[in-house]
């Protein structure tokens, strides 16, 4: 199967007062037609900057992409003008924010901003807009859409919002959609229902998603793929069941043994990672997450391993062999 | 219609169908009486000046000579001055300078600050900062010197005195706009905007352009009651409005300097003129501004001042 979208060795830093940081560092990976992948990691990892790095929505300065390839349906999206890549926004790659309460314009009505993207990119009339924007605030269960449409961003619930938000990314039928967290702002019971919800319309659609979390039950349960980040690489990418069951990097096994679990001992304590994400601006020498690893040899001080495979379905970044190793 | 009560506030959970305009004028009223009474003040001020002539008892020129500096009175309201004019005519056509002057050049300078302030802090970068230090270098002369020195170069007269105050005001006011730019820009919704491929004219103009209302219109205001003094100043200076045209810095001038002893009325009316409206249009403005900030809302605007 051919790629959707292909990045390869995607550097994008950030300049701060004479120092770089090196939010993104030669991160590849694909997403096929139609699949989930997730991307998991910290706060800081780079898995945000990737998914705005694609869009190419970098603020520049401070931000700049410094290399790598970004290839969408073929398509090189770095080589493209702005005037092209923004008639790939919104209508063939679509993006989720974070934030429901501050995504919407408050401004205007939940309608407009739904229909927006229909307005520009398939030149609709307003009319025409209003109406497909109902239709889509319908599939995403918003109850009495023709009313709601008329309210207001601030009338709305977070749920709601996001739920919006989902309606207007799907408005153009994309093939790619970007959720960057798209339900860590919500309440616990809000975001199965909107995971939920943004999980059906793609696989009715046929869109790829990228889910961007920090949530590993979120990742267990709705993707295909995962890439696990830390401080601007990606350090493992597999199949979601080989790297549950299998994880061949110190920092995922971190990640799952911080996990409370249901079929385990209840007063197993939970090992949390210790210490901090590194500075980006200041990385450690050889691997990024050697300070923190409990498996650290000398090796890894000297040389930043390379993603490699421990099947041809699952890539590590590691220069320890766990199962020797525990 | 459900209704949630949540400390002093009601929230309605359907769709409010009150129009945004009547919503505000609901809460100015129960929230702001003193701003309220601004807003009266300031539409009288509007018609006032709309319909001079059919408010005026007398033309603003009409003479006559029996019945010079006679005090107030029922057949001249605020008296004449010394060559037999009504001053309350007068005052009211003054009104009409005042308006036409005060709107022009609060709606002018306005449309500049928005046009420097939203570009520079949208694009930001070099363009920014070339921009604002001329912005710095223009805010570095005494507004005073370059309004004399305009007038004494383009001659006195009400357009003159429109642009020179457009453009000191304009300038001066980009700064807050820039700053309410920046803030905007920061949001989300304008990232959610370009990701879903909006052109920048259009990001512009729906998604800053509306958020930035608030703090356009509280500047509007203030301008407003600004440029009404200016106005007053530079006619008492001999810099404005020339007669016989009536300005209410005019009148303070040539005929209340004059004759301040022997008939007061000459400079108190037009002086009360100007203040209840400048006083009036900065109650409304002040009024707007807390009722228009997002912060102050929830709060009915009382719990900072205590009262209004």
């Amino acid at each position: 199967m051919t790629s959707l979208l292909e990045v390869r060795n995607l550097k994008t830093y950030f300049h701060s007062d004479g120092s770089v940081v090196k939010a993104v560092d030669g991160v590849s990976f694909d997403v096929r037609a139609g699949e989930t992948v997730a991307v998991v990691g910290e706060s800081g990892s780079g898995k945000t900057v990737t998914a705005l790095s694609v869009l190419r929505l970098i603020p520049d300065p401070p931000g700049e992409i410094i290399s790598g390839e970004i290839r969408f349906a073929g398509r090189d999206l770095l080589s493209l003008s702005e005037a092209e890549v923004r008639k790939i926004r919104g209508n063939r790659i679509a993006m989720i924010f974070q934030e429901p309460m501050t995504s919407l314009n408050p401004s205007l009505t939940v309608g407009r901003q739904v229909g927006e993207p229909i307005e520009i990119h398939q030149r609709a009339s307003r009319k025409n807009a209003w109406d497909k924007c109902i239709a889509l605030l319908h599939k995403v269960r918003i109850p009495d859409p023709e009313q709601r449409a008329n309210a207001y961003p601030y009338q709305f619930s977070g749920g709601m919002r996001q739920r919006a938000m989902i309606a207007m990314s799907l408005a153009c039928e994309p093939e790619l959609i970007i959720a960057d967290e798209p339900t860590t702002a919500l309440d616990v019971t809000v975001q199965a229902q909107v995971l939920h919800l943004l999980k059906e319309l793609t696989r009715e659609t046929g869109a790829a998603l990228v889910i961007i979390t920090h949530d590993l039950g979120v990742v267990a349960r709705y993707a295909d793929r995962v890439n696990v980040m830390y401080a601007g690489r990606i350090v493992e990418t597999g199949q979601t069941s080989e790297i549950f069951n299998n994880p061949k990097h110190p920092y995922t096994v971190g990640l799952m043994n911080s996990l409370p679990r249901l079929d385990g001992d209840v007063r197993f304590a939970l090992q949390p990672i210790e210490g901090h994400p590194p500075d980006l601006a200041n990385l450690p020498s050889g691997c990024a997450f050697q300070p923190r690893c409990q498996y650290a040899v000398d090796r890894c001080l000297a040389k930043p391993p390379e993603l490699s495979e421990v099947n041809p379905e699952h890539l590590a970044a590691c220069w320890v062999d766990l199962n020797v190793t525990a | 219609m459900a209704e949630l009560t949540v400390g002093t506030r009601r929230f309605d959970t359907a769709t409010t169908r009150r129009s945004p305009f009547f919503e505000f004028l609901h809460r100015l009223f129960r929230e702001k009486p003193l701003g309220a009474f601004g807003a009266v003040v300031c539409v009288v001020f509007l018609f006032t000046g709309i319909f001079a002539e059919l408010i005026a008892p007398y033309g603003y020129n009409e003479m006559n000579p029996i019945d010079r500096l006679k005090a107030p009175s029922i057949t001249y309201w605020l008296g004449t001055d010394q060559i037999g004019r009504d001053v309350f005519s007068r005052i009211v056509h003054g009104a009409r300078t005042s308006l036409i002057i005060g709107f022009s050049a609060a709606f002018i300078s306005i449309l500049i600050s928005t046009f420097i302030g939203v570009t520079t802090g949208f694009f930001r970068g070099k363009f920014d900062m070339i921009v604002q230090r001329m912005v710095d270098a223009w805010m570095s002369f005494p507004d005073l010197v370059v309004v004399i020195v305009a007038v004494s170069v383009f001659g006195p007269g009400m357009w003159q005195v429109i642009l020179v105050l457009s453009l000191l005001y304009g300038i001066a006011g980009s700064r807050i706009v820039r700053s309410a730019v920046l803030t905007v820009k920061e949001n989300d919704y304008v990232r959610a905007a370009e990701s879903i491929g909006v052109s920048v004219p259009r990001i512009l103009f729906r998604h800053i352009l509306p958020n930035i209302m608030a703090p356009l219109i509280v500047l509007f205001t203030t301008r407003l009651a600004a440029v009404i003094l200016v106005e007053a100043a530079l006619s008492f200076l001999g810099l404005g409005v020339p007669p016989p045209a009536p300005s209410w810095g005019g009148m303070l001038s040539f005929e209340g300097r004059s004759y301040m002893f022997q008939a007061p009325w000459l400079a108190i009316m037009p002086g009360l003129a100007i203040t209840i409206v400048v006083y009036n249009i900065n109650m409304f403005g002040d009024a707007m501004r807390d009722l228009l900030d997002p912060r102050m809302r929830g709060f009915g605007g009382k719990k900072k001042t205590g009262q209004f």
